[in-house]
């Protein structure tokens, strides 16, 4: 961990016009989940609002804009040298990267989820909601700054993970649950109301969130070490 | 005191090779690496800083691989030719960033003292996005030496830099060097190497062309033969005065109308030409050289 990374990665953050973007999302989110339970009598409306749209769809949006905000463009345009020419281990720099873009995720993130959740009915099934969220939030972090390391097409890879493997296949393949980061924190979230589905085991889910949480973080690093620059010519 | 050391160094990219077979070694003073654009410079400067592995051969600093060890960077100052996107941070914070990440134990006065060397303490408190290309070079520069390395590498740093500038960085550049350190500086302009560097080497396509100290270089470059298009009031009868020099290699005329000279001491040809002509009562129109390009210096140099 790194002061100085963590302060220019929040800069980074903040003064772009993605962080709007970055906190439209659950606004959105919110603002729409608070129509529907208005105008609706049905006390269960609301509802898909989180499993559908919230969840699946505005937790890792967020989390991929906001590990590309902190790693993306330094890696594209090469200016990461600037960070990376001093004696600082990259695997300090990829944790204190992830922990903003941690954060990030679930200030605005799992904390949207909760206050969507709350707003569509509260009660133990928001909670569980919320849990699901921290979890997967903070397993998404570190799997989409590993592919801001990787590869300079991140959002577009970020982007086919959420919507076509965990979304659409997802949706119709069981097993993909397995191998699916949204799928393994409904499981924790399982624990805290049966109301959520239960689509793996815990142990798994568990252990697949922990495994992938530090060995996409530990990969960002690997990658950082081994950071080419490629001249223009 | 710190040495760079490449040892049959080659880089490919897939088939393009970009630095082929080079050793050399890189001292304390002022050394500059010559070469045309795409001559690989970009590629071995990357190397020498730790970005780049070397496809074959060795790359060290003191004795140590700089490839994946970031202790090097202790030692190390770069300013990449890249741009900063910091576009966010004050020139201040930018060069504060860097001094926190070399965990100096006195920061502020590190950052303060920098800007004052490169004269960037008045823009210091504005964002860099605001700055010109020759603002944001010096607080690159700034940005590099704010640690006290004992190696500074440079790609390119005069690009951009306004003449008055430029000067001042040279002195800087070449006050670093007296001090000892090993300091590196690219360019493809050899006016600009010349004026800085005791030691050049030159580098083309990829390979390394000759090193040396700079008149060594100067005296390869302007002692090969150099072709002259002349047209003067008797083409003929200078050709014959010309033909009778030892500077001169070659005459030809021309069918349209003047002559081609292959000269092979320029600077005794200089020096004649003139003495020639008023003595054979030969008014010259014209002389123009019909090579004297960079490329074709370089090309000279590969060549032999």
């Amino acid at each position: 961990m790194n002061a100085t990374i963590i302060k220019l990665a929040l800069q980074a953050l903040l003064g772009r016009r993605r962080f709007w973007l970055l906190l439209g999302l659950p606004l959105a989110l919110i603002g729409l989940t608070v129509l529907i339970r208005t105008l609706s009598s049905d006390s269960e409306a609301a509802w898909p609002m989180v499993s559908f749209l919230g969840y699946p769809l505005v937790l890792p949006l967020v989390a991929i804009l906001a590990a590309s905000s902190v790693l993306g463009p330094e890696v594209d345009d090469g200016s990461i040298v600037y960070l990376l020419s001093k004696p600082v281990s990259r695997h300090a720099i990829a944790i204190s990267k992830w922990l903003v873009a941690w954060s990030a995720t679930l200030v605005v993130g799992s904390l949207g989820v909760l206050v969507a959740a709350l707003v569509a009915g509260g009660g133990e099934r928001a909670l569980a909601w919320w849990v699901a969220a921290l979890v997967a939030g903070t397993t998404y972090s570190a799997l989409f700054l590993a592919l801001s390391a990787f590869t300079r097409h991140a959002v577009v890879a970020g982007l086919i993970f959420v919507l076509i493997w965990e979304g659409l296949l997802g949706g119709f393949l069981s097993g993909v649950a397995w191998l699916s980061v949204g799928q393994w924190g409904i499981r924790v979230g399982h624990e805290v109301s049966s109301l959520l589905d239960d689509p793996t085991n815990l142990p798994w889910a568990a252990l697949a969130s922990v495994v992938v949480t530090v060995g996409g973080v530990w990969f960002a690093g690997d990658r950082l070490r081994s950071f080419s620059l490629t001249g223009d010519e | 005191m710190s040495t760079i050391v490449l040892d049959k160094v080659s880089r490919w990219f897939g088939n393009v090779v970009a630095v082929n077979d080079v050793a050399m070694t890189i001292g304390p003073g002022v050394t500059g690496l010559l070469g045309p654009n795409g001559a690989g410079k970009t590629t071995l400067m990357a190397m020498m800083a730790g970005f780049l592995p070397p496809s074959s051969g060795t790359v060290t600093l003191d004795g140590e691989p700089v490839w994946r060890h970031t202790g090097a960077y202790k030692l190390i100052g770069l300013v990449p030719e890249r741009e900063l996107s910091f576009g966010y941070l004050t020139g201040r914070q930018f060069v504060r960033a860097n001094a926190d990440l070399h965990r100096l134990p006195d920061a502020a006065a590190a950052t303060e003292r920098i800007l004052e060397v490169v004269d960037m303490v008045e823009p210091a408190s504005r964002r860099l996005d605001t700055y010109s290309k020759g603002m944001r070079q010096r607080v690159k520069i700034a940005a590099a030496l704010v640690h006290d390395p004992s190696v500074l590498l440079l790609d390119e740093p005069f690009n951009g830099v306004d003449p008055r500038q430029r000067m001042h960085l040279m002195d800087l550049l070449r006050q670093l060097g007296d001090e000892g350190r090993t300091v590196l500086f690219s360019s493809h302009i050899l006016e600009e190497v010349e004026r800085l560097a005791r030691h050049i080497e030159v580098v083309v396509s990829g390979r390394h062309a000759a090193s040396g100290d700079f008149g060594a270089i100067r005296k390869l470059m302007t002692d090969r033969p150099v072709r002259y298009t002349i047209t003067s009031s008797d083409d003929r009868a200078l050709a014959a005065v010309l033909m009778a020099r030892p500077a001169v290699q070659a005459v030809s005329l021309d069918p349209r109308g003047g002559l081609e000279v292959r000269v092979n001491d320029l600077g005794t040809f200089a020096a004649e030409l003139p003495v020639l002509t008023r003595s054979h009562d030969v008014t010259l129109f014209e002389l123009s050289p019909s090579d004297e390009s960079l490329e074709s210096v370089f090309a000279y140099l590969v060549d032999r």
